[in-house]
């Protein structure tokens, strides 16, 4: 596995050298091909600290799928140079290793390694766009915020390390978590989550959210806005395994809590698409954070389908926004004006992500947002239940200004989109993606439950 | 449960999808407009051996189809009907033509769009009459916001925007609580089935908060005053065809959910709150009647007399009698029509005068004298001319009311009066008032006489004959008022039965504290609580038996609890 892994990079370096990238989404979807191959089962590598089982492989899964959008929709980055050109996968493709890398890893070090492998690669992706002030800014906001996260997260494993003595979660998992028994390792475990809560942009870490994703190119914040959060997802469905105290769940929740309602009442306000999407995160990063606030096997498995929900919803927005993007622009809500007319097509694709996104049956979000609901009501968390479905209808105002902008309003001078049949086909295939987790959520969800099952016990 | 061998319901259910989805390949305008209408006529076939396979002897479900869908949380794909959804799935199937045929013209632009929204609407709607699976239910209930959203949106009046967000943003804040007690209930018993639910027992504090949830999400539907802003707005600005939609199909599912799961599963609570309920509705009918009053618009006129009379509807569901019940989901059938057909006649005569003012479309009796002799025929309807259809179910709540309390009835009464004024105004001005520009229009054409006609002749069959239609309620009324009786008077300390998969502690589940320590009766939350209507404060101390709650007068004997399958 690890092997194909490091073969796959290899061939990326070399590519450095050559123009013809056309290959690269391939490769992507043949790792998910290997990973929905590759024999099930869990197995240790490198003296424990690699994982594999099938909460690991669920996420590679999904990582290699969204790596493959991606790449696809990074095909033709209109302001970046040719010489670039190979560089920007490269880093993509580097950044994306440090996630399957997060997906496997059960050692405090090598997790801790693994997020900066992919933050680091992340950092240099962001500002690969000519001449634009407003990359630079972003991406240096996103190194400064996220050196501190990190130094925070770590100086969180030194706590851990110094209460418990060891760093490896499958020997943390037996520990005790209380408040009244390991105040340091909680307060340890805290600081360690921080970290993650800052790569998921969860209200009070989301400063960066907006402004990288209004910074970078939309191709890249395509990738900067699923991808990283997923690797934080499942370091966090594995630490919260850990059952630990009150204190911990209850900042958690009062963390998600806030983060929906503010991530929510920002995005009102927005006019440029990217960033409402940008505070669209911060609440939906509120509602992973509600489900693994919930734990058990129910709560961490629909914090893992969520993840992959938001993933799907994400991409799908994101591949519109690309394909209506004039020359890279950044889209505002006025440029959505009479996609009706100008494209069929994406407007009714937007129009499936955006209900997706209000949590509309039937698509994917709702199903989400159903077990979310239903673990944390069944956790005993009421008022962040009735939190979470005020914000809800809070939510439908801006998400469906994007569909009243898509077609009610109609722009002076419409002008058709030109639309390759790869892009069409993938806009379908994203949409059906999107209805296809709504409606049949079952295999997949049972999937995770046993693997949740699996990490907890 | 009658479980049928053909899958009639997803039929019904899909076949507009289907037809929808067909509507993608076609070309031409005609084309589509043909081709959707053929489909409303064959979803009106299919629906025939739906009625006439109806067991109207029993209360259960019938025509179950019932599969696993989401095993993990125990979601079912799971439909059935009974008496109550039987006239609604009649109603919703029957308006899809009429809704064709009224925007042949009406409707120039984006045309397959608009008709593609016509087929999701009716595959919503068909849906969320059937379900008997809450999360499946809650589906359809959302599914059908985005078409109607767009039927205003896209093809509505000058201020279609801000009357399409009012619409889609009031309903949709209102589901998510719902969804919050479906996530509750869920989590209290294990199920989403809804027959199962109408099984358990809840404690009152649970029953409390969960029917405050669904009641605010069904008292904007309906709409219920002060709940009613959104639908003048949406009203107005729709085209014809969404303002039928609207009108007949969409309000009902509020009253369609007080009936299928406020009164069964939350049966103590739905009693706590009924003089609310029953206060609320005599609002909507007495503000809605005078708001009709004032109207110089005509579909603003007939959108507020809805408010009025969807209050009447509320009135005879909270009043817990079977009279009442049975005139109110009589009411909801007849208000889908004749609001329906007085909609259609002010689009109709809206494409000759291209205004809805009053005082533009004065005196058209002797230019258009079919177009005056239907508007005649359905404002007797709206009024409860007796012979038609409005009277006798507007005679049943009656009925139901005063069993109850002299006083609502009363006030019922005023309503009616009020009903009266306000369709007189309308009927005499646009009918009988000096013309100003009548002369130059044309009577009713072929295709606007074939979607009225059938629904002048509903109007005075079910007027005449409304036996037929009533057979279908008997045993479902009498089965829920049955169990309502049965689960009112609430043992506090009723445990939940916990499923296997979710250990819910009993008791836990309202945070918050509902007036103190919960250990008394039901009937003395009633007294302690200050919505007394005047009738109600005569009721004996005695907490076992509720005065204002009549005894059940139906002589139909007790059906088969499906528990006992």
């Amino acid at each position: 596995m690890v092997a194909v892994l490091a073969l796959l990079f290899v061939q990326s370096i070399t590519d450095w050298l050559k123009e013809a990238v056309e290959w690269v989404p391939l490769a992507a979807l043949f790792g998910a091909l290997l990973v929905f191959l590759a024999p099930a089962g869990s197995q240790d590598m490198f003296y424990g600290s690699y994982h594999i089982d099938s909460l690991s492989q669920f996420f590679k899964g999904i990582v290699f799928i969204g790596l493959a959008v991606c790449a696809a929709n990074a095909m033709r980055v209109p302001n970046l140079g040719k010489a670039n050109k190979a560089d920007y996968f490269f880093f993509m493709f580097m950044s994306a290793f440090g996630l399957l890398l997060l997906s496997s890893a059960v050692e405090l070090f090598t997790i801790y390694i693994s997020m900066e492998l992919a933050s680091f690669s992340l950092y240099i992706l962001l500002p690969f766009r000519n001449n634009d002030q407003r990359a630079v800014e972003a991406a240096v906001k996103y190194v400064l915020f996220g050196a501190v996260a990190s130094a925070i997260g770590l100086y969180g494993i030194s706590y851990i390390l110094a209460a418990q003595h060891t760093s490896y979660i499958s020997e943390l998992l037996t520990m005790d978590w209380s408040f009244a028994h390991q105040p340091m390792a909680l307060i340890g475990l805290a600081l360690f989550l921080l970290a993650f809560l800052y790569k998921i942009a969860l209200f009070p870490f989301h400063f960066w959210a907006p402004d990288v994703y209004q910074g970078a190119s939309n191709e890249t914040a395509a990738f900067a806005a699923t991808l990283p959060k997923l690797g934080a997802i499942v370091v966090m469905v594995r630490l919260m395994a850990f059952q630990p105290g009150p204190e911990v769940i209850t900042i958690l929740a009062v963390f998600a809590a806030v983060s929906m309602t503010l991530g929510n009442l920002t995005a009102l306000i927005q006019s440029d698409v990217k960033r409402l999407l940008g505070y669209s995160s911060v609440a939906h990063a509120g509602f992973v954070v509600m489900a693994l606030a919930a734990g058990g096997a129910h709560g961490l498995a629909s914090a893992a389908y969520y993840a992959l929900v938001y993933m799907v919803m994400n991409l799908t927005i994101f591949w519109v926004i690309t394909r209506i993007s004039h020359a890279g622009e950044n889209v505002a809500l006025t440029d959505l004006q009479g996609l009706h007319s100008r494209s069929p097509l994406l407007a009714f694709v937007l129009a499936v992500s955006a209900f997706a996104l209000v949590g509309l049956p039937p698509t994917a979000g709702f199903i989400g947002k159903l077990f979310v609901l239903n673990s944390a009501w069944d956790a005993g968390q009421y008022w962040l239940v009735i939190i979470a479905v005020l914000n809800t209808a809070l939510a439908i105002f801006y998400y469906l200004n994007l569909v009243r902008h898509a077609y009610t309003l109609d722009q002076s001078t419409p002008a058709k989109i030109a639309l390759s049949p790869i892009g069409a086909s993938m806009a379908i295939l994203l949409a059906v993606g999107v209805l296809y987790l709504g409606i049949v959520p079952q295999n997949i969800y049972a999937f995770l439950v046993q693997a949740s099952m699996g990490i907890i016990s | 449960m009658l479980t049928s061998g053909f899958p009639l319901l997803s039929t019904l259910i899909f076949f507009p999808l289907l037809g929808a989805g067909i509507l993608f390949f076609l070309r031409s305008d005609t084309a589509v407009r043909v081709f959707t209408l053929a489909v409303g006529l064959i979803e009106c076939l299919l629906a025939v051996p739906m009625a006439v396979g109806f067991d109207t002897s029993t209360a259960r479900f019938q025509m179950v189809e019932k599969a696993e869908w989401i095993q993990s949380w125990n979601i079912s794909y799971f439909l059935g009907i009974d008496g109550i959804s039987v006239l609604m799935v009649l109603l919703s199937v029957f308006l899809l033509p009429i809704c064709v045929l009224c925007s042949w013209k009406y409707i120039g632009r984006r045309v397959k769009e608009f008709h593609f929204c016509l087929l999701l609407m009716t595959t919503a709607c068909i849906g969320v009459f059937t379900s008997l699976d809450f999360v499946l239910f809650y589906i359809f209930w959302e599914a059908m916001l985005v078409p109607m959203y767009l039927l205003i949106a896209v093809w509505g009046g000058p201020k279609r925007r801000y009357a399409s967000l009012k619409f889609f943003i009031y309903t949709l804040a209102g589901s998510t609580l719902f969804l919050a007690a479906i996530v509750a209930l869920f989590i209290n018993t294990g199920t989403f089935s809804i027959p199962e639910l109408m099984e358990h027992s809840y404690s009152f504090r649970f029953q409390f908060w969960t029917f405050l949830a669904m009641a605010l999400a069904f008292a904007i539907k309906v709409p219920m005053y002060p709940f009613h802003t959104w639908l003048p707005a949406a009203h107005v600005e729709a085209p014809t065809a969404g303002s039928v939609l609207l009108a007949s199909i969409l309000l009902k599912m509020g009253a369609y959910g007080f009936l299928r799961f406020c009164l069964p599963i939350t049966p103590a609570a739905s009693h706590f709150f009924a003089p609310l309920m029953i206060g609320m509705g005599i609002l909507s009918i007495i503000v809605g009647s005078l708001l009709a009053l004032g109207q110089s618009d005509m579909k603003k006129l007939i959108a507020y007399s809805s408010v009025a009379h969807m209050g009447f509807v509320t009135l005879g569901i909270f009043v817990f009698a079977f009279r009442g019940v049975e005139g109110a989901i009589m009411h909801m059938l007849n208000h889908g029509i004749i609001t329906g057909a007085l909609f259609l006649l002010v689009g109709l005569i809206y494409e000759r005068s291209h205004s809805r003012e009053l005082a533009e479309n004065l005196g058209v009796s002797r230019y258009l004298p079919s177009f005056t002799g239907f508007l005649l025929l359905f404002s007797m309807a709206a009024f409860g001319f007796p012979g038609t259809n409005g009277f006798f179910s507007k005679l049943l709540v009656l009925l139901g009311v005063f069993e109850v309390s002299t006083p609502v009835g009363v006030v019922f009464i005023v309503g009616l009066l009020l009903g009266l004024a306000y369709l007189l105004r309308l009927l005499l001005n646009v009918g009988w008032g000096t013309p100003t520009k009548a002369a130059a229009w044309k009577d009713m054409s072929f295709r606007e006489w074939v979607y009225l006609v059938p629904l002048g002749v509903l109007v005075i069959y079910l007027g005449v004959a409304p036996g037929k239609a009533l057979s279908f309620l008997g045993p479902s009324i009498d089965n829920l008022l049955d169990n309502f009786q049965a689960q009112k008077e609430l043992r506090i300390e009723t445990a939940s039965t916990p499923s296997a998969q979710f250990r819910a502690q009993d008791g836990a589940y309202l945070p918050l504290s509902f007036a103190g320590e919960d250990t008394r009766p039901i009937g003395q939350h009633m007294h302690a609580a200050s919505l007394h209507l005047p009738s109600f404060q005569d009721a004996e101390p005695d907490v076992r038996r509720v005065a204002w709650l009549p005894e059940r007068t139906s002589s139909i004997p007790a059906p088969v609890r499906m528990s006992e399958e």
